[in-house]
């Protein structure tokens, strides 16, 4: 595959778009349908094509296993961390009334911080499962 | 703060499960575990008082306000089970850094604190929760989770073993999922009080049947009711042997309370028990699991297998307390909740301190094991003599109110059963005893030291409470009576 020079240019191409629907999806997510979970699966089915594409190792130098995993614990951190802000500041778990100044803002920013942690995590999580499976090597013991 | 402990309850474990795979240098994410799993504790215990003097707590998240927004409920009943299992988690939590650290290797012990914690949360999230599609959700958390718990034993047998527990345990959330969407479209609410106060006014449809039908199904499948428990002992036997202790002393807790709340507080007596036969269903299914499960323990040569077939029939005592529908056979299902927890997580714990040494759990390895670990061989027994439910331990307690449940209601037969099936306890406990104490040390056997304290200590505080509760039951048998009431009350 790694000789295929239509598949690869026509990947290189379409990579950006795919980013840039990602990015419009996790952020519209707030005003239409969307948010992280779907941005998220966009964003890893991105880096999956590149590692059809251009090989595992490749994908690996892209994102590395360490920041994969760095991602998956930051989003639930984000997301959780939102919450416990919520606390401190005065409101209920999950509040976002009192995230800023008023609460029109408040949800605004909480919801978009939410989301962002969701969209981190879901990337991080798919991308990971898939080079688990892709780099496993079946061994004799195998079935 | 507390005001908000409801929701630090669940937040805390959620937190400390990605914090646990940030910290990934040696084992150092033991100590965001033990941060998280003593907190819990001191939560649940300040929870337990509050909600003993105040009633039930209504915690709002996000501030919507319920039955549109998800509302985390917690009366005596619910109080009692977070206690339970955030007490056992702590307990394990200390026990955990020198067994898993054996079994694992150092470099994975990070792995398996971060689902340990995510299996924490969401055992707790079930039992806090007063959203019904909340409690599916927190109880595919820990599910998810506790697959991947298993799935980390050494054995190679444990990945079929979570495979196994995989199919089945999702079998059993789709069919709570599909009950929990019929009683969504019959009613149009998600929340537990609102949709308990619309089914009771409305007649029983065959939405409402079948609703009921896919959720008892699917909680038993989870619970490990006889003859829906084929996927438990291979978990339990292949599972490390602290996430054996961990699970067997809460998951199928929480999934009796599961039961307890749907039965009890959603579906009311009348329709669980009167208009639909469930008592006489569940009466059957646990006097076979008492019996059946006891049975094969008897015959079986891994340790830990043989326990876990004696949860099973320790689950079926659990079952026929909640088929009693009275007030002392609740009691008596919800104390034994309590006391099975005590004594079969110290049981399993005894059993992690036996392999730690020989790495074995197998009975023809147990030569001699009185003598050659004297403290973790005395904690297997004390548990055993209280799974037999011998007086002046919690089996003890549990056993007696089971008994006065089934006089209650005229079922002599059933206390006549519950003492029969004792005796097979009795035939499986000794069996250890005999191969520990009277078989002398083989002669090739190597000299070996008996368990790290760290690990002895976490076991004979459980073991030790198991005696303890079973003298002072001023806790459980007063919190389990207040929360029977509240949850036949209700109804």
């Amino acid at each position: 595959m790694h000789s295929n020079l239509v598949l690869r240019v026509v990947a290189k191409l379409l990579m950006p778009f795919i980013m840039l629907f990602g990015l419009y999806v996790q952020f519209h997510g707030d005003f239409g349908p969307g948010g992280g979970f779907q941005a998220g699966v966009i964003f890893a089915a991105g880096f999956i094509l590149y590692a059809l594409i251009f090989g595992l190792q490749s994908a690996g130098k892209v994102l590395p296993r360490g920041i994969l995993r760095f991602g998956i614990a930051l989003g639930v951190l984000l997301f959780a961390g939102v919450g416990v802000y919520n606390l401190l500041v005065g409101g209920q778990y999950l509040d976002y009334n009192v995230m800023a100044q008023d609460p029109v803002h408040g949800q605004h920013l909480g919801i978009l911080l939410v989301e962002l942690g969701v969209g981190i995590t879901v990337t991080s999580v798919m991308v990971m499962v898939f080079f688990t499976f892709a780099r496993h090597r079946p061994t004799k013991g195998d079935d | 703060m507390t005001e908000h402990l409801a929701a630090l309850q669940v937040v805390i474990p959620l937190l400390c499960a990605p914090l646990c795979m940030l910290v990934r240098y040696r084992d150092w994410s033991w100590i965001v575990a033990l941060f998280g799993s003593w907190a819990c504790l001191i939560i649940s215990w300040l929870l337990l008082q509050l909600v003993m003097v105040d009633g039930i707590i209504s915690y709002h998240m996000g501030n919507w306000a319920p039955p549109l927004g998800i509302e985390y409920r917690i009366d005596k009943v619910s109080a009692f089970v977070l206690l339970i299992v955030s007490a056992i988690g702590a307990v394990i939590t200390p026990y955990a850094r020198e067994s898993v650290r054996a079994e694992f290797g150092v470099n994975r012990v990070y792995l398996f604190y971060t689902a340990y914690m995510l299996c924490l949360c969401g055992l707790l999230g079930v039992t806090i929760t007063g959203d019904a599609f909340n409690l599916f959700v927190f109880l595919e958390i820990s599910s998810l989770s506790s697959y991947v718990l298993i799935a980390l034993g050494k054995d190679r047998r444990a990945l079929t073993a979570a495979y196994q527990y995989l199919v089945l345990g999702t079998i059993g959330a789709t069919f709570i999922v599909i009950g929990i969407g019929l009683l969504y479209a019959e009613t149009g609410t998600l929340n537990m009080a609102d949709l308990a106060k619309r089914l009771a006014d409305q007649p029983l449809s065959r939405t409402i049947g079948a609703a009921f039908g896919f959720l008892v199904v699917g909680i038993s499948l989870k619970l490990a009711l006889f003859p829906l428990h084929l996927w438990l002992p291979n978990a339990y036997t292949y599972a490390p042997s602290v996430v054996s202790a961990f699970l067997a002393a809460t998951a199928t807790k929480v999934a009796v309370y599961v039961l307890l709340r749907f039965l009890f507080s959603i579906f009311n007596v009348k329709l669980s028990f009167g208009v639909m036969p469930l008592d006489s269903i569940l009466l059957v299914l646990a006097v076979i699991a008492m019996f059946a499960a006891s049975a094969v323990a008897i015959f079986q040569t891994n340790l830990k297998r043989m326990l876990a077939y004696s949860s099973v029939a320790q689950i079926g005592y659990m079952i026929l307390g909640i088929s009693f529908a009275n007030v002392n056979g609740l009691a008596a299902g919800i104390i034994h909740l309590f006391n099975h927890a005590l004594m079969k997580g110290g049981m399993f714990l005894a059993l992690g301190c036996i392999f730690y040494r020989i790495a074995s759990v197998n009975i023809n390895d147990m030569a001699g094991m009185g003598r050659r670990m004297p403290w973790t061989m005395g904690a297997f027994v004390v548990g055993g003599l209280g799974l037999i439910g011998v007086p002046l331990t919690v089996g003890f307690i549990s056993k007696w109110y089971l008994v006065l449940g089934a006089l209650e209601r005229d079922w002599w037969f059933a206390a006549a059963l519950v003492l029969l099936s004792s005796l097979l306890a009795v035939v499986y406990i000794w069996r250890v005893v005999e191969v520990a104490y009277l078989k002398p040390v083989p002669e090739d056997a190597p000299e070996i030291e008996d368990a790290p304290p760290a690990m002895l200590i976490p076991t004979w505080i459980l073991i030790g409470a198991s005696v303890y509760y079973g003298i002072n039951t001023d806790l459980t048998v007063g919190v389990a009576k207040q929360a029977a009431q509240q949850l036949l009350g209700a109804g």
